[in-house]
C-alpha cells in the first residue's frame, strides 16, 4: 500500500514538473460564467486538451459516461479524462482510491462524476464514500437548475427554478451513537460558518444569473436552534443584497406549494437533508432522475454530476438509462472550462432530440435504448440551432 | 325483522351490549329513537360520544357544519364540547385544562378543529400539548383525489403514517460553542416497532394491500438503520401485507411522477411531516385533507390540519371538507362503516357536482349552503 501510494505521489510530481500541461482552466472560484453568448463558429482547433477527472459510480454511471465520452469523441470535444473507479459496493473503495481521486482533482479541478452508491449496512463505518468524498473536497454547494425540456411535456411545464443546497453538514454529519440499547441518537450540526457560506453562495448566484429572488427553506418552527441560525444566517447575508428579494418557506409547506404551484419559486436555498428531498422532487416535476443535470462546488474544485443522484441499479446492462441529465452535465462542465462552442452544441443537440420527441427513452414514454439516443445526438451535433 | 323501540330518558352516554355476534349492527336517532336491526338472535345498541374541541378562528363554523351533517345522517354520536386553552399547571407545567382530558380519557376519541399557535405566547402549540397528553404516536392521513375538485394529479390513492413522538422531533438542541448547533433526532426501537405496527394493521384492516417504509439508511445508517430493521421484523408477521422499503428522497421523486405506485407508507416524523403534506398538495391542499390521530390506550384525536384563517372567521366563507373527512375517518375508527360511507359519499358528491362550493374549491356558495346541500344528499340515500 506504502509503495503504491509512493509511486503514486512520484507520478503527480513527475507531471508538475513536466510542465507540459495547460494552466488549471477553473481558476474561477466558483465558476459561474455569465457569459451565454453562443459562438457561431467553431472556434481556432485548441492546441491542447483538458484534463477531467471521471468518477463514473455506481448503477448506469459508467453507462452514462459512456455516452458522455461517445458525443465527446463525435463532437471532437478536447477534452480527456482520467478514469476512477470508486465503489462501496464492489468492494473498490478504499482510502488509497479517494486519496488518488483528489490527487488527481487537485491536477484538474474539474471532475464529472456518477453517483457512488452508498449501502445501508451499518459495517462500523458512517460516513458513505460519496460523503467521504463531498468532504474532502469541501463541495459545500450543490447547484441543480430545474428546467423542463421543450418538446416534453410534464404535468407542469415551463418551470425554471434553482435549488441550492449546503451538503457538508446537517444530517449528513455521520454523528450518530447508541445511548442506551434501542436508542439511536443521530446528530444534525448546523453552524453559523457553512449557513453564511451557502446564503453567500446563493445570493452570488442569483446576482450573476440575473435572479430576483432566494428563499430559504428551513424547519426553525421546530429546530429552533438549529434551522434556526441557518434562516438566521441567511436573513444577514441577505441585507447586503438589497436588490434581491428575500424570502422564506417552511419545508413541508415549501414541498406543498412545489406540486400545486412551482411557478413562485425562483432560487431556493436550503441545509442539507431538505435539499436531498426538494432536489429529488424538483426533478420529478419535470420528468425524472434522468433528465436533470447538477453541479457542486468548493472554493476550488467543481464536481459534475446528475440533478438527481441515483445509481439506478436496476437499469444495469440494460441500455435503457436516459444519458440526457449526464449529457447536459457534461455541456455545462464544457461551458465551466470555457468550451463555449463545444458545451452548446452538445447541449442543442440533446434538446434537438428531445424536441423532435421521435428518439425517446423508456423513462420519457419512449421505447428507445440508451445507444439510439446517443447515436441521434451524435447525429444532431453539428447542425445549426432550430430556432 | 324489524323492532323499534323508544327511549325516552337517554341523558348520558347509553351503552347497551347484548351479546355482540358477527352480525351485529347499530341504528341510532337523535331523536332518542332507536332502530334495532335484529340480525339472528342478537342486537346491540351504542351510542358513542365523542369530545368536540372546535378551535379557534373558523374551527367553530366548521365544526357546526359537521355537527349539523352528523344530525342529518342520524349518527350515533353524542358531542360533549370542550375548549382547550393551555393552562399553567401545579409546578408551572403548560397543560390543558382537566375538563377536557377528563372528557377525552372518558371518550377516547376527539375530533377537533384548528387551533391557532399563538407566537411567543409562553405556552407551547396546543397540538404538541395534545399530543405528548395523550401520547399520540401515528398520525394518519389519507390522501384520496377528489373527483371534481382538479388537480394535475388524479387517482392519487395512498396514506401516509408517521411516527409523531420522536425522531427529529424531539426537541432537544444545544448550541455547543457560539455559532454551532447540535440538533439530536432521537429514534428508539420501541417507538419504531410501534409505528411499524400501526401501519401493518391499518393496512390489514383497510384492505390495504402494501406498506412501504419510507428512510434514509444510507445516510444516518445508525438511527434509520433501526426504523427499519423493525420495519422489517414487524412485517415478518404480516404475510398477507406487501412490504416494500424505499429511500426518501426516490420516493419523492416519484411521487410526482406517479403517485398511483403508493399504498400505506410508514415514515419516521419529519420524513411524515413533509411526505403527507407533499401528498395532501397532490390532492388539493390541506383544504380537503383528513388526518388522525392515533395514542396509547384506545385514544384517537381527528382534525384536519388546515389553519384557523382568521381573515374568513366569521364569515360563513370557510370550507368544512377537511374536518367533516376527519370526522368520516372517526367514524371508521370506530366501526361505524356504514354511516361512514353515507357522509363520504354525500361529501364527494356535492364536490362533483360543482353546483354548492365554497369558494376555496371553485364556487362561491357559502359554508353553511354547503353543508345544506351535503345534508340534504344525506338524507336523500335514506
Amino acid at each position: 500500500v506504502m509503495a503504491g501510494a509512493l509511486r503514486g505521489r512520484l507520478v503527480t510530481l513527475t507531471k508538475g514538473w513536466s510542465g507540459a500541461r495547460p494552466p488549471p482552466p477553473c481558476a474561477r472560484a466558483l465558476g459561474l460564467t455569465a457569459n451565454h453568448g453562443a459562438s457561431e463558429s467553431p472556434p481556432a482547433r485548441a492546441d491542447s486538451t483538458f484534463k477531467v477527472t471521471m468518477v463514473p459510480g455506481d448503477g448506469v454511471g459508467p453507462e452514462l459516461m459512456t455516452a458522455v465520452k461517445e458525443v465527446f469523441k463525435a463532437g471532437d470535444v478536447p477534452v480527456e479524462f482520467e478514469e476512477f473507479h470508486v465503489s462501496e459496493v464492489q468492494n473498490m473503495a478504499s482510502e488509497e482510491k479517494l486519496e488518488q481521486v483528489l490527487t488527481s482533482m487537485k491536477n484538474n479541478r474539474v471532475a464529472i462524476k456518477g453517483k457512488i452508491h452508498a449501502p445501508m449496512e451499518y459495517k462500523g463505518e458512517l460516513a458513505s464514500y460519496e460523503m467521504r468524498l463531498r468532504r474532502k473536497l469541501d463541495l459545500f454547494a450543490n447547484v441543480v437548475h430545474v428546467n423542463s425540456l421543450p418538446g416534453y411535456s410534464t404535468r407542469h411545464n415551463n418551470l425554471d427554478l434553482v435549488i441550492i443546497r449546503e451538503q457538508t453538514e446537517g444530517e449528513y454529519s455521520s454523528l450518530e451513537h447508541e445511548s442506551v440499547s434501542g436508542v439511536v441518537e443521530c446528530l444534525k450540526i448546523i453552524t453559523r460558518e457553512k449557513s453564511r457560506r451557502i446564503a453567500k453562495f446563493a445570493f452570488d448566484y442569483a446576482t450573476k444569473k440575473g435572479r430576483g429572488k432566494v428563499t430559504a427553506v428551513h424547519k426553525a418552527n421546530i429546530m429552533k436552534l438549529g434551522d434556526g441560525l441557518f434562516l438566521q444566517s441567511c436573513a444577514e447575508v441577505a441585507e447586503l443584497y438589497p436588490k434581491i428579494k428575500y424570502e422564506n418557506i417552511i419545508i413541508d409547506n415549501c414541498c406543498m406549494q412545489l406540486v400545486q404551484n412551482p411557478y413562485q419559486f425562483d432560487v431556493l436555498v436550503m441545509p442539507n437533508l431538505y435539499g436531498n428531498i426538494i432536489d429529488n422532487l424538483a426533478a420529478g416535476l419535470v420528468g425524472g432522475a434522468g433528465v436533470v443535470p447538477g453541479e457542486s462546488y468548493s472554493a476550488e474544485y467543481a464536481v459534475f454530476e446528475t440533478g438527481a443522484r441515483h445509481p439506478f441499479a436496476q437499469a444495469v446492462g440494460r441500455n435503457i438509462a436516459n444519458p440526457t441529465a449526464m449529457l447536459l452535465t457534461a455541456a455545462n462542465m464544457l461551458r465551466h472550462l470555457n468550451l463555449e462552442y463545444h458545451s452548446n452544441m452538445v447541449s442543442e443537440a440533446v434538446k434537438r432530440v428531445i424536441k423532435q420527441g421521435k428518439v425517446r427513452t423508456r423513462d420519457l414514454g419512449g421505447y428507445c435504448t440508451t445507444g439510439d439516443f446517443v447515436r441521434a445526438v451524435v447525429a444532431n451535433l453539428r447542425l445549426r440551432p432550430v430556432i | 325483522m324489524e323492532f323499534w323501540i323508544i327511549f325516552l330518558n337517554v341523558k348520558q352516554q347509553c351503552k347497551i351490549h347484548l351479546g355482540l355476534g358477527e352480525n351485529t349492527f347499530e341504528m341510532f336517532n337523535k331523536g332518542y329513537e332507536i332502530k334495532s336491526l335484529i340480525l339472528g338472535n342478537f342486537f346491540a345498541f351504542q351510542v358513542h360520544t365523542v369530545t368536540l374541541i372546535p378551535g379557534d378562528g373558523i374551527g367553530p363554523e366548521i365544526s357546526t357544519a359537521v355537527m349539523k351533517i352528523f344530525e342529518a345522517a342520524k349518527v350515533p354520536i353524542q358531542w360533549e364540547e370542550r375548549n382547550v386553552t393551555a393552562i399553567k399547571g401545579p409546578g408551572g407545567k403548560w397543560m390543558i385544562p382537566p375538563e377536557a382530558k377528563e372528557s377525552m380519557d372518558r371518550s377516547k376519541i376527539g375530533l377537533k378543529g384548528p387551533l391557532k399557535t399563538p407566537i411567543a405566547a409562553g405556552h407551547p402549540s396546543m397540538n404538541l400539548l395534545l399530543r405528548k397528553t395523550f401520547d399520540l404516536y401515528a398520525n394518519v392521513r389519507p390522501c384520496v383525489s377528489i373527483e371534481g375538485y382538479k388537480t394535475p394529479y388524479t387517482d392519487v390513492d395512498l396514506v401516509t403514517i408517521r411516527e409523531n413522538t420522536e425522531g427529529e422531533y424531539s426537541g432537544i438542541e444545544h448550541v455547543i460553542v457560539d455559532g454551532v448547533v447540535q440538533s439530536i433526532k432521537l429514534i428508539t426501537e420501541q417507538a419504531s416497532r410501534r409505528i411499524a405496527e400501526y401501519a401493518f394493521e391499518y393496512a390489514r384492516n383497510n384492505q390495504r394491500s402494501s406498506v412501504t417504509a419510507v428512510h434514509k439508511a444510507n445516510i444516518m445508517r445508525m438511527s434509520d438503520g433501526l426504523f427499519l430493521r423493525k420495519c422489517r421484523e414487524v412485517a415478518e408477521n404480516y404475510k398477507d401485507v406487501k412490504f416494500t422499503e424505499m429511500y426518501l428522497d426516490t420516493v419523492c421523486l416519484n411521487m410526482v411522477q406517479d403517485p398511483t405506485q403508493f399504498d400505506v407508507l410508514v415514515m419516521p416524523n419529519l420524513y411524515g411531516d413533509i411526505l403527507s403534506d407533499l401528498c395532501a398538495g397532490l390532492i388539493g391542499g390541506l383544504g380537503v385533507t383528513p388526518s388522525g390521530n392515533i395514542g396509547a390506550n384506545g385514544v384517537a384525536i381527528f382534525e384536519s390540519v388546515h389553519g384557523t384563517a382568521p381573515d374568513i372567521a366569521g364569515k360563513d366563507l370557510a370550507n368544512p371538507t377537511a374536518l367533516l373527512l376527519s370526522a368520516v375517518m372517526m367514524l371508521r375508527h370506530m366501526g361505524l362503516h356504514a354511516d361512514a360511507k353515507k357522509i363520504e359519499t354525500a361529501c364527494y358528491d356535492t364536490i362533483r357536482d360543482k353546483k354548492v362550493l365554497t369558494k376555496d374549491l371553485g364556487g362561491n356558495s357559502k359554508c353553511s349552503e354547503f353543508t345544506t346541500e351535503i345534508c340534504r344528499r344525506v338524507q336523500d340515500m335514506d
